[in-house]
């Protein structure tokens, strides 16, 4: 599978949000979003899964317009991972994955043994299958953005996109699920996250994907473009980064 | 992260439930023939019924054969429907609206249908008239909610909720002003006590007349029961996925609308059914659309049966059906509320 974003520039409400971004994506690629909060990252997701058409520049997935792509199909490429939240009602888990399975689905069907061995392969692969029968919304965070993503592999999409998956994970599920996320990239599937930690993109990403408030993205390896200058530019803070045996670490100056 | 714990209820113990479920209401159904002032054995009830269908040598009263057909059956039956089509409306709007506090209620549905017969009935419009105008206020109103819900910014389920709120006493003030015009010495009381919900009076052929739109509404929900899910993920996930729920959604809502409109049509207000038993059945089992409309549907109406049974023969006169069940519902509801666990 190959993304194309082409000079990609988004209006929200009448302010510019994004501005002429453009990158490529293939499997086996993991690309990590950073930037401060209402730079557009969300947004820049959001087009790419076609929930927003009204930008400027072109999508193509495998060369072709997504815009041109109908839902189903479009399903079929890309799965979307959203923010874990509280459901409304309690779920079991293989039921929660199933769900994402509703494309395969007839309209007055319900799921098939064929199915189920898929949603159950899902959670095997995510090393969560013991969990099947627990209730999803009594699940840990982490165990929840595993279920998820295990949802989005049942859906048999190659490309994962995932908004901020470890803002409410503690300190341990954050690496952890991180740590699932790089193994499925170098699966062959197409990882697009986003992140609030530099942390994060510098130790786990293949490519980082820096947007910026004022002035043209910057994108390239994490240990290209991952420099003090850099977080000092997005954040507005000043930030060490430290050479350790297991690779550098970013250390904020207070 | 090791733990096995079952917190859920597995397809198999489900199918039993809902099994358990049908064997109820199939023994209640048999045993509320019995209840009434005028006695009749059960043999005979079962011989009366199954001549319907079969000619029987006669061994009863002509009298028995009148209590059994022309009353009681049309009676349990409706009781039956209501039930059924009540729960099966809040169940829908429940996952509708990802809202536990839903119900038929919310969305104008019956404060729309009750204006609509009120209307009806001033204007001595006749049974048929006052269903036919139920329905179409029934509907207007939920259009009316739909419409305001879909053109306000922020969250739509919030302000769906709300615009039913609002539509729902728009709908009882018109219902009150009916009642003032009303002339005092017939209308007035058949407008008050048609409000207060009731089942008495039901015959053969209206239960037929309402059967239709019933089973049409039931019958979709019931096949939809395990898409019906889908409407739980959030608008983005669920275009993730593939799926197009806005015309899910619009069906159900239609669905349980119909349902709602056309119980309240033949029986009057019945409150508190569609809100207290959809959560009874949640805790049997679990919250899976695909287990909880069929366990709804059979609970619902073992529910109704049971409470009008009471209605006609706790005391020697008849209390409206509406009384009790609000009775019974709301204390429950409270009692629900305070739990540990609480559901909502």
């Amino acid at each position: 599978m190959k993304l194309q974003v082409e000079h990609l520039s988004c209006r929200y409400y009448g302010t510019p949000v994004l501005r002429d971004i453009s990158f490529d994506a293939e499997s086996g690629d993991f690309i990590s979003v950073i930037g401060p909060n209402g730079v557009g990252k969300s947004t820049l997701f959001r087009c790419i899964l076609n929930f927003l058409q009204d930008y400027e520049g072109t999508i193509r997935l495998d060369g072709r317009d997504t815009k041109e792509i109908s839902p189903r199909e479009m399903a079929a490429c890309i799965a979307y991972i959203p923010q874990i939240h509280r459901p409304t009602f309690g779920y079991s888990v293989l039921d929660t994955v199933l769900m994402g399975m509703a494309r395969q689905i007839a309209v007055f069907s319900r799921p098939g043994p064929g199915q189920i061995r898929d949603a159950e392969d899902a959670l095997r692969k995510m090393g969560v299958l013991h969990l099947k029968e627990r209730d999803f919304a009594r699940l840990s965070g982490g165990e929840q953005q595993l279920v998820l993503i295990a949802r989005a592999i049942a859906q048999k999409a190659q490309i994962l996109v995932m908004d901020e998956p470890t803002s409410a994970l503690d300190y341990g599920n954050q690496y952890r699920v991180l740590k699932q996320i790089r193994d499925l990239s170098q699966e062959g599937y197409l990882v697009l996250l986003s992140t609030h930690h530099p942390q994060h993109a510098l130790q786990f990403s293949s490519r980082v994907l820096a947007l910026r408030k004022d002035g043209p993205p910057v994108l390239g390896t994490p240990a290209q473009i991952l420099t003090p200058e850099l977080i000092q530019d997005l954040y507005g803070i000043r930030a060490d980064f430290l050479k350790t045996e297991s690779g550098p670490v970013i250390i904020p100056r207070i | 992260m090791n733990v096995t714990k079952r917190e859920t209820i597995s397809d198999r113990q489900a199918h039993w439930i809902i099994a358990l479920l049908g064997g109820v209401l199939i023994v209640l159904f048999f045993l509320s023939f019995l209840l009434g002032r005028f006695d009749v054995p059960f043999g005979e009830v079962l011989r009366i019924l199954i001549n319907r269908i079969v000619p029987l040598e006669q061994t009863w009263t002509d009298r028995m054969a009148i209590a059994v057909v022309n009353i009681r059956l049309p009676r349990i039956l409706l009781a039956c429907l209501v039930g059924c089509c009540l729960t099966s409306a809040g169940i829908a709007y429940q996952t509708v609206f990802q809202n536990p506090m839903a119900a038929p209620d919310i969305l104008g549905a019956s404060s729309g249908a009750c204006f609509g017969a009120a209307l009806a009935i001033l204007l001595q419009a006749g049974r048929a008239g006052i269903t036919a105008s139920a329905f179409a206020f029934s509907m207007l109103s939920v259009f009316l909610v739909y419409l305001v819900g879909s053109r306000t910014r922020g969250n739509r389920v919030m302000s769906i909720l709300l615009a039913g709120v609002m539509i729902s006493s728009l709908f009882s003030a018109a219902t009150s002003y009916v009642k003032l015009v009303a002339d005092p010495t017939n209308q007035l009381p058949a407008i008050t006590y048609w409000l207060m919900g009731s089942l008495s009076g039901a015959t053969l052929k209206e239960v037929l007349y309402a059967l239709i739109p019933m089973t049409a509404g039931l019958i979709l929900l019931f096949l939809l029961r395990w898409r019906m899910n889908l409407l739980t993920l959030s608008g983005d996930e669920a275009k993730s996925i593939g799926v197009n729920t806005g015309r899910l959604r619009l069906c159900v809502i239609l669905c349980a609308t119909l349902l709602t409109a056309s119980s309240v049509a033949v029986s009057g207000m019945i409150g508190w059914v569609g809100l207290v038993i959809p959560h009874l059945c949640r805790k049997l089992v679990g919250s899976n659309c695909r287990f909880l409309l069929p366990a709804g549907m059979l609970f619902g109406a073992i529910f109704l049966l049971l409470v009008d049974n009471l209605s006609r023969n706790l005391l020697s006169v008849e209390i409206p059906i509406g009384i009790l069940t609000a009775f019974i519902g709301a204390p429950f509801f409270l009692f629900l509320m305070t739990r540990k666990e609480a559901p909502i």
